[in-house]
Formats: C-alpha cells, structure tokens, sequence
C-alpha cells in the first residue's frame, strides 16, 4: 500500500505547519525578552504583542553596565566558570582512565560510590556543604565557589569519560607500553587525542553548569562585588525595583555566549544527553 | 588520586554529615552545643502541614508537568523524525528552553504572567476569553502553579524531544517497511513499531522527569519564594528556607533527607513495575 505523492505532499505540509506553530510559541517569550530590553521603562508595560518596539533603545545595556556593575559579575562568573572547567575535565579525565585502564585495590568501591553520588541531588548537601564551607573559610569569595563546583560535578564527567575511555581499543595501548610509554604519556598521548569528541563535551556542559548555576552561588556569597552573573540578574529585581528593561538586558548578556556555544556544538549536545542521561 | 579526595571532601562527607545533622538540634553557630534528638526532626516533618502542602505541590506539578512534557515531546520527535528540510532549525530552535539558566526564564515568566498587563493574562482575558478579569496568577496557590508548570513544560519538551528522537533512529527501518509491506498506514506503524520500540526511552525520560519535578527549585523560589502564606512552598523551597532564613539547620537536613526518600521510592516502586510488566 504505497501513498500516493499527493498524500505525502500533504503530510509533510501539515507537519511544517504544527511544527511553525509550535516553534512559534516555544520561541516568543525570547523575542519579547529582547522586545523588552530594548523598551524605555515607559514602554516596557505595553502592549505584549508589540514585539518590535517602536523606538528601540539600547539605553538599558548601557545602564546595566553603568548603574549595576554588570562587567565585574561578567567576569566573576567567567573566572569562575573557566577555572572550574578545567579543573573538571583535568581530574574527570585523569579518574575515568584510572577506572577503565587500571586495576587497582578498591575500584569497584570506588565506582559505584561515584555513581550514587551522581543519583544524589544536589541540593540535597547544600546545608552540610555550606558548613564546609563556613568551616574551611570558603564562604563569601567567587574563588570559594571553585572547589564544590569540581566537587560536585566530577561523578558525572567521570562517568561520561569512562565510558569513553573503554572504547579506545587496547591494542594502541599495548603497542605504546612495548615502546615503554608511562602512564602519563598513555593518558596524555593516546587516550586524550582520541577522546576529543567527548572531552569536548565535558567541556560544554561543565562550563555551561557552572556558568548558570545560581543555588549554591546565592547561598555562599553575601558580598555583592563577589556576586556571579545568575545572583546579580536575580537580585537586580529588588535593587532596581523591577526595572524589567534592565533586568532583560542582563539577561540577554548572560545568556548569548550559552546560545552562541550550543549553536556551535549542538551535535555535541544532543551526544553527551544521550550517553550520559542528564543531570541539571 | 586529588580528583577523588575531592569528590571525597565535596560529596561522601557532606552526605554522611547531612545524615547526622538532620538527627541533631543542629546550633549553626560555629563552636555551639548541638543537642542529639534522635528522629524528632523527621517526625517534625511528617506532622508539619507546611511541609505536606509542599509534598502535595511538588507532586501535584509532577503530575501535571511530566506527561504534557512527554506527550508533546514525543510528538514533537514523531514530526521531526526522517529526513526533512530544515529539520535541524526546528530542533535547535525547539531546544532552546532547555539550555536557558532557570533564572532567566523564571524571571521571564514572572513578567510574563504579572498580575496586570502581561501577555499571560492578555491571552486568557482577550484573546481565549477564558476569564472575564484579568488573573492575578502568584496570589493564588493553583494559579500560581499554572504559571510555574507552564514554565516547566515550556523549558522541559524540547529534552524530551530530543531523547526521543535518539530513539526513534534506533527503530530500524526493515522493520517499518515490513510493516509496511503488509499494509499497515501510519497510525499501525506507529502503534505497532514505533512505540514498543520506544519504551525504552519513555521509561528513562520518566524517571528522570519525576526526579527533576519533586526537585523544583529555583523557579518556585525566584516567582513566588513559596508564598503567599507558604501555599506555594515545594520541599526545597521550604528547606531552604528553613536552613537558611531560620537557621534550623537539622529540620532542613530533615527535609531534604525525606524528599530524597521519596525520591527513591517513587523510583524504586516505578522500576520494578515497569520490570514486571515486561515478564508478564
């Protein structure tokens, strides 16, 4: 029973329509946020249907920048974020060859404690990690955020990783061992360099996790010069009294670079959700 | 291995911690005498109404919000799946939500379901003419919790989608045209490949939707902070509150533990039933 080239035409059309509609709604509330950044607070309670103002204005990306202090957060939050990312795919990557390459006492202990720590959620440790903190002198510095964000994000790049790691094939391996390749040079020559597609995935989602994360960020840090970009946007609500034009501009600022990074590497996205489940 | 001490330091000690402290009168004063009451905090917690409604409120938008996000999802990948021109645009446009920090699109939602002038109340008054006046949506507990489930669908489909379009490519082909070949349409291929063949997949993207839905966290603190009253409070959001405005830092412990309890138990119960379907 084959359709006829008519039927199809028309099932295909149906489908561009119900996915247009749908695209539609799943993207207006970005265009009104940008709508409403570039609106004078006079005209950012308008109409909610004007989405193209009738005199954009940039005044509210030049003000976030001038009243609120905007580039300081910018660069805490990518301090944070870069230090952090690193540090997590460095020591993931080291612990996931150590798990699918080595024998060593303990490892199978070692392992499953790494995968219920990735069943936990995170803000299930938020109050005995905040007394770690307090009692370690982490609290209230964006340096301070650095450890638990490695911390807590380790068990999954760790799995991911080892994962990985085990498909490369042994043999490669056994050829570098014969030529007498240390541990470092196997990691770092071999298992690395083959692993890229997956490092880079480590590397998308650990900096996006870090970029966004806002919880713990909120609860540590008191100081508003050591503030991130999520808590600055967040509590930019009451300092301004809702001055939701502004509020908007920061927004778009803090979420670009996440939209530019996921256009660029969605394949790569759609990889590591697949492979690893997902963990926000 | 400095990785592991690590994730030893930021996730095994605290989760042993937490476990202690919600057993004490936990004095968050560093140096203070903490007084070891044994299980009172949890039976606190099951007698405590605030914290029930919280149960109830985080059950009530996993409900909701996990087979709409499932539903639509799906029939999202169905329309998306085989080749198609612009098929990648739609994906990354439908998937946008899902990278968005939560702070962003809770702040988006709040302005978008304000009281007065939003676009929420624009569409239900003039446009549906569901309601004669317009909704203030955050005073009002089911209300509010429109606003915020329709924040969680909206940020959460476009992941359901893409799961399921992962497994949708796993179907294989030989297998659709068989089917069709004895003379199934659409509608029987789709009953009789497509969904067993997708099982699979439903089980995994449920149990973590259910997970993600007793976790609700930020969405709920950033439009409503969990009043008016308490009448919006979900688990997190109370014990956030409880640790951290009021410094019960052994009632919050309390807390999270039992979420994280019924968290299993819902997972636990949910996999065993979807194992004994497949052996009968």
């Amino acid at each position: 029973m084959v359709e006829s080239p008519q039927i199809r035409r028309w099932v295909l059309a149906t489908r561009y329509i119900l996915l247009t509609v749908i695209a539609a709604i799943m993207v207006y509330p970005f265009a009104y946020m940008i709508s409403t950044s570039l609106k004078t607070r006079s005209l950012a309670l308008g109409s909610p249907l004007d989405i193209i103002p009738t005199e954009p204005t940039l005044q509210n990306y030049v003000d976030v920048f001038r009243l609120a202090d905007l580039g300081r957060y910018i660069a805490n939050s990518a301090f944070v974020s870069v230090t952090s990312t690193l540090l997590i795919v460095f020591l993931a990557s080291l612990m996931a060859f150590a798990f699918s390459r080595l024998r060593f006492p303990g490892r199978r202990l070692l392992f499953i404690s790494l995968v219920i720590g990735l069943a936990l959620p995170t803000m299930m440790l938020i109050i005995p990690q905040f007394i770690l903190a307090r009692d370690l002198g982490l609290l209230n510095s964006t340096a301070g955020l650095i450890p638990f964000y490695v911390g807590t994000a380790l068990a999954f790049h760790t799995f991911l990783l080892t994962g990985f790691f085990s498909t490369v094939p042994r043999e490669l391996e056994e050829a570098m061992i014969v030529d007498g390749a240390g541990l470092w040079r196997r990691y770092w020559n071999l298992i690395v360099p083959l692993s890229r597609p997956a490092i880079a995935t480590c590397i998308i989602f650990a900096f996006l996790g870090t970029w966004d994360e806002f919880a713990w960020a909120l609860t540590t840090l008191n100081d508003e010069s050591q503030r991130t970009l999520p808590v600055a946007i967040a509590l930019f609500r009451g300092q301004y009294s809702t001055d939701w034009g502004m509020v908007f501009a920061a927004s778009i600022i803090a979420v670009l670079p996440v939209i530019v990074v996921y256009i660029i590497f969605q394949r790569q996205f759609v990889a590591g959700l697949t492979t690893g489940g997902l963990k926000q | 291995m400095p990785g592991f001490a690590l994730f030893v330091l930021i996730m095994v000690y605290p989760t042993v911690q937490a476990a202690l402290i919600s057993l004490q009168k936990w004095a968050p004063v560093p140096g203070g005498r903490s007084e070891w009451i044994g299980l009172d905090n949890y039976l606190k917690a099951f007698s405590d109404p605030v914290f029930l409604d919280a149960l109830v409120n985080a059950g009530a938008y996993t409900v909701v919000t996990v087979p709409l996000q499932m539903s639509i999802g799906l029939g999202l990948a169905l329309l998306l799946d085989g080749a198609m021109p612009g098929r990648t645009v739609y994906r990354v446009l439908l998937y946008l939500p899902v990278v968005t920090s939560w702070v962003v699109v809770s702040l988006l939602f709040q302005y978008m379901f304000q009281s007065g002038p939003g676009v929420a109340n624009l569409i239900v008054v003039d446009v549906l003419g569901l309601v004669d006046a317009p909704v203030p949506w955050f005073l009002e507990r089911w209300t509010a919790f429109i606003a915020i489930g329709a924040l969680g669908v909206w940020k959460g489909v476009g992941w359901a989608m893409i799961v399921y379009l992962a497994a949708l490519t796993a179907v294989p082909r030989d297998q659709h045209e068989a089917a069709a070949l004895d003379g199934a349409g659409r509608w029987g291929r789709f009953v009789h490949v497509a969904l067993p063949a997708l099982r699979p997949a439903s089980i995994v993207i449920s149990i973590l939707l259910i997970i993600g839905g007793f976790n609700v966290f930020i969405s709920v603190l950033l439009m409503t902070g969990g009043g008016p009253a308490n009448a919006t409070q979900v688990p997190l959001t109370y014990m956030y509150q409880q640790a951290f405005e009021f410094l019960n830092f052994g009632y919050g412990s309390a807390i999270a533990f039992s979420l994280t309890l019924v968290i299993l138990a819902i997972s636990a119960v949910q996999y065993l039933a979807t194992r004994e379907r497949k052996g009968g």
